[in-house]
């Protein structure tokens, strides 16, 4: 049986300032070693000032994983020495003496399978290197101070997964629900992180460190499978290592390091006293939290009576699920639903798109209301959306401007419809036979009205027509 | 003009215009001119005093505002960082190291308008007991500079009774403080743990230590204690007490307090002339009306090695960073592994640091943790226990500062053990986080004796008070040199 375990790293990038000073959380695109202070960078006499927001944080994401929160929490040292590292040793959680740290003991449901949470801990960051070249063949390695002290909240599971697959839709859940909670952005990179450890039928446990994406963790867990297997298969027994992801060749190589044998000499650090989480904290951190993405789709379904599957897309986007209750009523809610995870697919996908849409919930709320109203059909809202997401222009403005007017009167659209018999001659007299000829022909009524001949009239008026003839 | 004044009497001076602080720190740095060369408290001196001086005169004239200090003349000891001025531990590792930012006690300080004359010697990172261990050679006891100065705050000790400064501030981990206080026959006080900043103190035993005053008189340490404690919103170990002036009711006496002398401390290896100076001392204060007794603080004996596994253990890790990265000495790095270059930049450090390093890497490691350092931290709350106890009891507690008198430079240099054993009276109140307090009581053959006093957390006032009386009763002889 394989067994797969992780260890996952997700910065709290929505905080302002760093876990131990006031240095910006958000270090990305500044000059290097230009985010720094004496604590960050360890100069003699500094003192770590704990960043408060951050303990809070650290516990939204335990309390969402159903961890339990020890009544106070401490700091420890882990000591070893590396170039990023600039105190040389890193301030972290330890539990070996106790739960102290800011969560334990969770778990989390995929597909039926129960993944439990083993720790939750709140940690710094360490610096960046830059190599010149390859890490391996490198010449030259630069440091950059910047992300050093940036606050980091790490998530070690037990061996609970099976498959890769499960993993791949774990680490979305937790993408999703770190979203959700306000926490962390994990579409910037390296907000989110993944190390691995897996064994196959009691054989030894391989850790696979360096992995750079979600998308490269199941390659790599995949890879492994199998390498692990045909070793097993052959008899040659599987050394307990750790192995390093490589992108390029889409494999994993010996670490060769003794990174097994290290010893962090773990101790309290006493530069930060315990921090007190009294159950009302707790309480009012419950309170407080952003809906939950399973709560959320519940509510989706039953209130809105939103199908599942829309209720799913809607409720773990918060992008999405933002935009629908910003837009929504209780009348309009399943047609904005529809828009949002149908029409808008395409035009906000990636960051960047989202970033440049000029939509609005007010569009959202105008154009479910314009359909409902049948004002404009369904495919002509779609064409008003392509425009919007552009121009940000009001809907009323679209609808005159790309004439989206529904066409909805009898006496117009059977004129429409007969220009379309006399074009189409030969398949008026194949739709007599062939109902999906009569598909084609509701096509050119509508290629005709650019869209905004009512579906179900034409349909009907198409039908007495080839009745009657 | 006589040097030897005291704060308050300097303070009085220069408030009613019979000196100005020019003059005062003219002839300071003449003193320390002169007499540098025969006990080297100072690993560098101030160049900009006399101009900061002058414009605190000026200030005076004009009717400005000027600070409580006016001017007054205070040595920092050199783990204490300073801006503008270099910081080195005296260590090769910080030889040019200057820090970008004031400590919180130097801001304090230079807010009150103290002049920072100059900063001063120490074991190097401070782990020492005699000043020996200085990258940049060791200070000398001015009562007799033949012996040493105890330590680490040596330097610290003996700009205050070499008359080179009104007042200092040293650091103790594990008796740094009142130990050279007692060898110098000057005051020493370890304050509770968070009642004084760390900002800018450079970490030996983080989990211990404490920035202290030094100075001639008790009420003069009362003084520099206003200006250096209380919260500190760059220290989360500072404790919020409120503004408490240490230097009102000194003289209440200690009529009717309960003073418990510790057991431990005045029996065997206790040098004799010390124990009978220390009975001395307690008769003293039965006369002024205390209830002295006995009281025996069991772990005590095993307090030095708790010390030295918990100290070792902080500064394996507080020490890590001296890597010669982000700034350091001269060094090639062409050609070296990671490893093998942290190994040699490490080589930097002096005999008495890289003991505690090697230690310090040991005994928290992880076959022998369970040994050694949990075992220790069992220790330090099994003394803390005792502590509190004790206090349920008694006022205050007493005991000689050192088992022995000052020795000679180069003595035990080489006998680290034995000078280990030396921190025996003065590190419980570390392990424990209480105030404790040497003042000079005695000289026997020319070499001073101090008596220490402890006192429960926070309670630096009945601390100061006893001092304040013990002192009263001594008439102690001027520095010789
Ligand atoms: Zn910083």
């Amino acid at each position: 049986m394989t067994k797969i375990g992780l260890e996952i790293h997700c910065q709290l990038t929505k905080l302002e300032s760093k876990l131990f000073c006031s240095c910006k959380a958000d270090y990305r695109s500044l000059d290097i070693n230009t985010n720094i202070c004496p604590v960050c960078i360890g100069l003699p006499g500094s003192l770590p000032l704990l960043n408060k927001n951050a303990v809070e944080k650290a516990a939204m994401i335990s309390i969402a994983l159903g961890c339990k929160t020890p009544p106070k929490i401490a700091f420890f040292r882990k000591n070893y020495f590396y170039p990023d590292l600039p105190k040389n040793f890193q301030i972290t959680q330890y539990n070996a003496y106790g739960p102290t740290s800011i969560g334990s003991d969770g778990k989390v449901l995929i597909e039926d399978k129960e993944i439990r949470v083993r720790r939750i801990q709140l940690e710094e960051d360490p610096g960046r290197l830059v190599y010149e070249g390859t890490s391996e063949k490198t010449l030259l390695t630069l440091i950059d101070y910047n992300r050093a002290g940036t606050p980091l909240v790490e998530i070690v599971t037990e061996p609970d997964f099976e498959t890769p697959k499960q993993v791949r839709l774990f680490l979305n859940v937790l993408a999703d629900l770190v979203e959700n909670l306000g926490v962390s952005d994990p579409s910037l990179e390296g907000a989110l992180r993944v190390d691995g450890n897996i064994s196959i039928d009691k054989g030894n446990r391989v850790e696979i460190k360096n992995v750079g994406s979600f998308k490269d963790i199941e390659k790599a867990l995949h890879f492994e499978i199998t390498r692990q297997q045909s070793l097993a298969e052959r008899g040659i027994p599987i050394p307990a290592e750790t192995r390093h992801w490589d992108e390029a060749r889409k494999i994993t190589v010996s670490a060769r390091s003794k990174e097994e044998e290290q010893d962090y000499r773990y101790f309290l650090e006493a530069d930060i006293p315990w921090v007190l989480i009294d159950s009302s904290v707790i309480d009012k951190l419950k309170k407080n939290m952003p809906e939950s993405i399973y709560s959320k789709k519940e509510r989706y379904i039953k209130k809105y009576g939103i199908p599942l599957q829309v209720a799913e897309v809607l409720s773990s986007d918060k992008f999405y699920s933002d935009l629908f209750e910003q837009a929504h009523n209780e009348k309009n809610a399943k047609e904005i639903a529809n828009i949002i995870t149908t029409d808008l697919k395409g035009f906000a996908d990636t960051k960047e798109q989202r970033e440049q849409l000029k939509l609005t919930p007010k569009h959202l709320a105008d154009l479910a209301d314009a359909i409902m109203n049948n004002i404009i059909t369904r495919n002509s809202g779609k064409l008003a959306l392509q425009e919007i997401v552009k121009s940000g222009k009001p809907l009323s403005e679209i609808i005159s401007s790309l004439d989206l007017g529904h066409v909805d009167d009898k006496s117009s659209l059977s004129k429409i419809i007969d220009d379309v018999f006399s074009e189409e001659e030969k398949a008026v007299s194949e739709a007599k036979l062939n109902p999906d000829t009569i598909n084609y022909l509701v096509g050119k009524v509508m290629r005709k009205t650019k869209g905004k001949a009512d579906p179900a009239l034409t349909l009907d008026i198409i039908k007495k027509k080839l009745d009657s003839k | 003009m006589n040097l030897g004044i005291t704060a308050t009497q300097y303070l009085e001076q220069i408030k009613n215009g019979s000196l100005t602080v020019e003059e005062f720190i003219s002839k300071t740095m003449e003193r320390i001119n002169k007499v540098e060369p025969s006990i080297h408290a100072y690993i560098s001196l101030n160049n900009d005093a006399i101009s900061q001086a002058k414009q605190i005169d000026k200030k005076l004239k004009a009717k400005e505002n000027v600070g409580s200090c006016l001017g007054m003349p205070i040595s920092i000891k050199d783990n204490i960082c300073t801006k503008g001025m270099k910081t080195t531990c005296a260590s090769k590792m910080l030889e040019n190291f200057v820090a970008p930012y004031d400590a919180t006690v130097i801001s304090n300080l230079k807010s009150q308008d103290a002049i920072i004359i100059g900063k001063t010697n120490l074991d190097e990172f401070a782990m020492g007991i005699s000043t020996e261990f200085s990258y940049f050679g060791p200070s000398r006891n001015p009562w007799n500079t033949d012996y040493v100065p105890g330590g680490s705050s040596g330097g610290s000790a003996v700009s205050v009774s070499a008359l080179e400064c009104i007042a200092s501030l040293g650091s103790d981990t594990g008796g740094s403080v009142r130990n050279p206080a007692s060898f110098c026959s000057v005051v020493g006080l370890k304050p509770t743990y968070g009642l004084v900043s760390r900002y800018g103190l450079i970490s030996y035993a983080n989990s211990i230590e404490q920035v202290g005053p030094m100075a001639r008189t008790v009420e003069d340490t009362a003084f520099i204690l206003n200006i250096i404690s209380g919260i500190d919103q760059h220290d989360n170990t500072t404790i919020d007490k409120g503004k408490v002036d240490y230097t009102k009711e000194l003289d209440v006496g200690v009529e009717g307090k309960r003073i418990g002398i510790i057991s431990e401390m005045i029996g065997e290896g206790v040098d004799k002339q010390v124990a009978a100076a220390t009975s001395k001392a307690i008769s003293k204060l039965q006369t002024l009306g205390a209830e002295c007794n006995e009281v025996s603080l069991d772990s005590v004996k095993f307090s030095v090695a708790t010390y030295y596994t918990i100290a070792a253990t902080e500064a394996g890790s507080n020490l890590a960073r001296y890597d010669n990265i982000r700034y350091g000495f001269d060094f090639d790095v062409e050609g070296y592994e990671f490893n093998a270059y942290i190994s040699k930049a490490r080589k930097n450090f002096g005999p008495e640091v890289t003991r505690r390093m090697i230690l310090g890497s040991f005994v928290p490691s992880a076959g022998y943790v369970g040994k050694y350092f949990l075992k220790a931290l069992k220790v330090r709350s099994k003394i803390k226990s005792e502590i509190e106890q004790a206090f349920k009891k008694f006022d205050l507690l007493i005991a000689p500062t050192s088992p022995v008198l000052p020795f000679k430079i180069g003595e035990k240099v080489d006998d680290p053990l034995s000078l280990y054993l030396l921190d025996i009276n003065t590190i419980v109140a570390n392990l424990s986080g209480i105030p404790a307090i040497s003042i000079p009581y005695e000289m026997t053959n020319g070499l001073p004796i101090g008596i220490q006093f402890f006192a429960n957390s926070m309670q630096e006032k009945t601390l100061l008070q006893a001092a304040y009386a013990l002192e009263k009763t001594t008439n102690l002889p001027g520095v010789p040199i």
